[in-house]
């Protein structure tokens, strides 16, 4: 990945609140990444953490009310699309950013044949006549691996099974050639097997095609398959962000550190005790203004009741450009792990 | 813990199988079956956790259920510390519950959202005992420490406390009538990541403490290498593969299963980068309509003329070790050392 190009997509300082009976839960806090041409991001999270909201926060889908982003920029090709009109955004969404979402029961419509569904985008965006999207929708199928796949296209959503579903949804997201590829728990749902296939697919049409992609995921042992780049959320912030090698090599933020030890391995030593993280994860009801961690952390002190962690970086780069982290500790060789356990 | 051969079997399950009929027609005549466990035979000994794996739909929660006889099996018999549980009256079954519980997937549908949490947990008292109101409160209390409830709970809803929490209560009613056998049917499947290794402990926590038997079924391949200490390998119904759990790791002998192991992701990005992976063709075959011969000769990466004509029998290959596949046919426990390389050479066999 070129470090010194323009990103394809950069979000800055992204907010979003929730307004609900209750009060207001800030769901996002200032988040930022970016996207380069080509890149896998992997956003690693627990459910609550905030990674769904932040992707549904970029391209609008959000219902509003209750949500309300508050704040931040979004640029897609240095445009920010978070300034334009909903009908704009529209056409931006499906021709330019693709979504694939978690469950593709739910997601395909069972009353519409699966070929009306891939055409859809390509009439409504590329102007393509009904001919020509369904030759076009011929060669999707073809391209996500669904064999016999002009007979295919009658057929209905619940006439295949979960793993084909899923293929159809990429399909569905791939059809106007978008730049960016956003795929929210897309193998979450699906069997290990089928989940292989799927992760396999994904990185053979990444060398045909070159698009970039955004994969959300609450499995670490997916990003560490296909991503190049990390972000970790938490409490709906990224708490740590690095290359995907130097992440699990070398995690700096706490919360990071205590989840990979918390998941057993398939072939490494295996513990005789699992370690815990105790505690639950926090619902934001206020602005954090101490870290969110705070209340988990085997490192607190009092700085972190404080003052909520900014992101530094841990190496020379630029901040979101290496690995960079939001915590107030700092790792060093003198304070062993030993030593808070 | 570990020294399985001198201790007593708990739990026998011999030739289980649990069908659902399908009506179809005017006359919703019964024109066929789900064949949702077709024949399945395995034992577990006292103490120790059976680990019970396989993607969804293959029957693993079906074969909890049967052998607690929530369903009717159809055919074979499960023995429950030496009573045949199967064939047991109505009456004589109810007695007979206490000693075997089970735990849910789901804590949210498990637990009814309009009693409090004591009531939860001592409903089952409530059936089984005659206790007195403050003799069961002290059990309620005594089960809500075991499993790490605060006692200032006990007069909450459901809908108050989080998923681990909720799992927690579910955990206690199952422990109530101290149980010998419990199930959990994916009991950390609905958890998230931090949350799971916290209930994973207290199962194993519970376990010493008590001497509980585990059936622990589950997806996560994982997670079942860390908890069981023997683990069955279900595919469609039947049994692929049931071995100690470090030999089936270190190297699986079913096919299905070395399938399976091979597909899981490692947290590990060098190693990812470097595993091959075993990708399986297709889907799998609906259970109503299983294949003929071996159930996964239609996806099998090794397969030959004789997996689609014949069932291959579940079969002691190495000690300790079953597998059900033809690539170890001719093979028995006297020359379990030869048989990796005997598979081999059967499996090139197959391929030509």
């Amino acid at each position: 990945m070129p470090d010194g190009a323009a990103p394809v997509l950069d979000v800055r300082g992204l907010k979003t609140v929730f307004r609900t009976r209750g009060g207001e839960v800030h769901a996002v806090n200032t988040v930022s990444f970016h996207l380069q041409k080509g890149e896998l991001l992997g956003v690693v999270g627990e459910s609550g953490s905030g990674k769904s909201v932040t992707m549904m926060s970029l391209v609008g889908l959000l219902p509003s009310p209750p949500a309300d982003v508050r704040a931040g920029q979004v640029l897609l090709d240095g445009v920010d699309i978070l300034k334009i009109a909903p009908e704009a955004l529209r056409d931006i969404r499906g021709a330019k950013i693709g979504f694939v979402f978690q469950d593709p029961m739910t997601s395909l419509n069972p009353v519409f044949t699966v070929g009306a569904q891939i055409a859809e985008p390509l009439i409504r965006h590329m102007g393509l006549t009904k001919a020509q999207a369904a030759t076009r929708a011929v060669e999707l199928l073809e391209l996500v691996g669904i064999s016999d796949a002009r007979a295919r296209l009658k057929s209905y959503p619940h006439q295949f099974s979960g793993g084909m579903r899923q293929r159809v949804m990429i399909a569905i997201a791939l059809a106007c050639d978008p730049d960016v590829l956003i795929a929210d728990e897309p193998t979450t749902a699906l069997d290990v097997t089928i989940q292989a296939q799927i992760l396999e697919l994904v990185k053979e049409l990444r060398q045909k095609l070159g698009m970039a992609i955004i994969w959300i995921t609450h499995d670490l042992g997916v990003i560490a398959g296909i991503a190049d780049r990390v972000i970790v959320m938490y409490g709906g912030q990224v708490v740590e962000h690095a290359p995907v090698k130097e992440l699990f090599a070398n995690p700096q933020h706490p919360y990071t550190r205590a989840l990979l030890k918390t998941i057993p391995s398939l072939t490494g030593q295996r513990a005789a005790r699992l370690q815990v993280i105790e505690g639950q994860p926090p619902i934001m009801l206020a602005e954090p203004n101490s870290c969110p961690f705070r209340a988990r952390c085997a490192y607190t002190h009092d700085r972190c009741h404080a003052e909520n962690p900014a992101r530094r970086p841990v190496d020379a780069r630029a901040l979101g450009h290496g690995h960079d982290v939001a915590c107030h500790w700092t790792a060093t060789a003198s304070q062993p792990e030993a030593a808070h356990a | 813990m570990r020294d399985t051969a001198a201790r007593r079997k708990l739990v026998e399950v011999d030739s289980l199988k649990m069908y659902f009929p399908i009506h179809s027609g005017v006359f919703r005549r019964h024109t066929g079956d789900i064949k949702a466990v077709d024949g399945i035979s395995f034992d577990i000994y006292e103490g120790e956790t059976l680990g019970l794996v396989g993607e969804s739909g293959c029957g693993k929660s079906t074969v909890g259920r049967a052998m607690l006889r929530l369903y009717e099996p159809t055919a074979g018999r499960v023995t429950i510390d030496g009573e045949d549980v199967s064939s047991l009256s109505p009456e004589m079954l109810r007695r007979k519950r206490p000693s075997m519980q089970m735990v849910f997937q789901d804590p949210q549908a498990c637990l009814n959202p309009r009693m409090t949490l004591s009531a939860i947990i001592g409903e089952p008292l409530n059936e089984h005992t005659n206790w007195s109101t403050d003799r069961k409160l002290d059990r309620i209390y005594e089960l809500m420490d075991a499993v790490g409830l605060n006692r200032r709970f006990a007069n909450r809803f459901p809908h108050e406390f989080s998923g681990g929490q909720r799992q927690r209560i579910g955990i206690a009613r199952a422990l109530a009538l101290n149980p010998k056998f419990i199930v959990c049917d994916e009991p950390i499947a609905a958890l998230d990541v931090s949350i799971q290794a916290q209930v994973v402990n207290l199962l194993e926590d519970l376990q010493e403490k008590f001497g509980l038997t585990y059936l622990f079924i589950s997806h996560d391949l994982s997670m079942v290498r860390h908890i069981a200490d023997r683990v069955a390998v279900m595919y469609l119904g039947r049994i692929a593969e049931l071995s100690p759990r470090d030999a089936l790791y270190a190297r699986p002998l079913h096919p299905y299963a070395e399938a399976l192991l091979s597909a899981v992701p490692e947290p590990d990005p060098n190693l990812e980068a470097t595993r091959s992976r075993i990708i399986l063709q297709g889907d799998v075959p609906s259970p109503a309509r299983p294949p003929k011969g071996c159930n996964f000769c239609t996806r099998c990466p090794k397969v030959f003329d004789l997996c689609r004509s014949e069932k291959p029998q579940l079969r002691e290959v190495e000690p300790g070790r079953q597998v059900a596949c033809h690539l170890y046919n001719g093979i028995n426990t006297a020359s379990g050392s030869t048989a990796g390389t005997e598979a081999k050479e059967h499996s090139q066999q197959g391929a030509n």
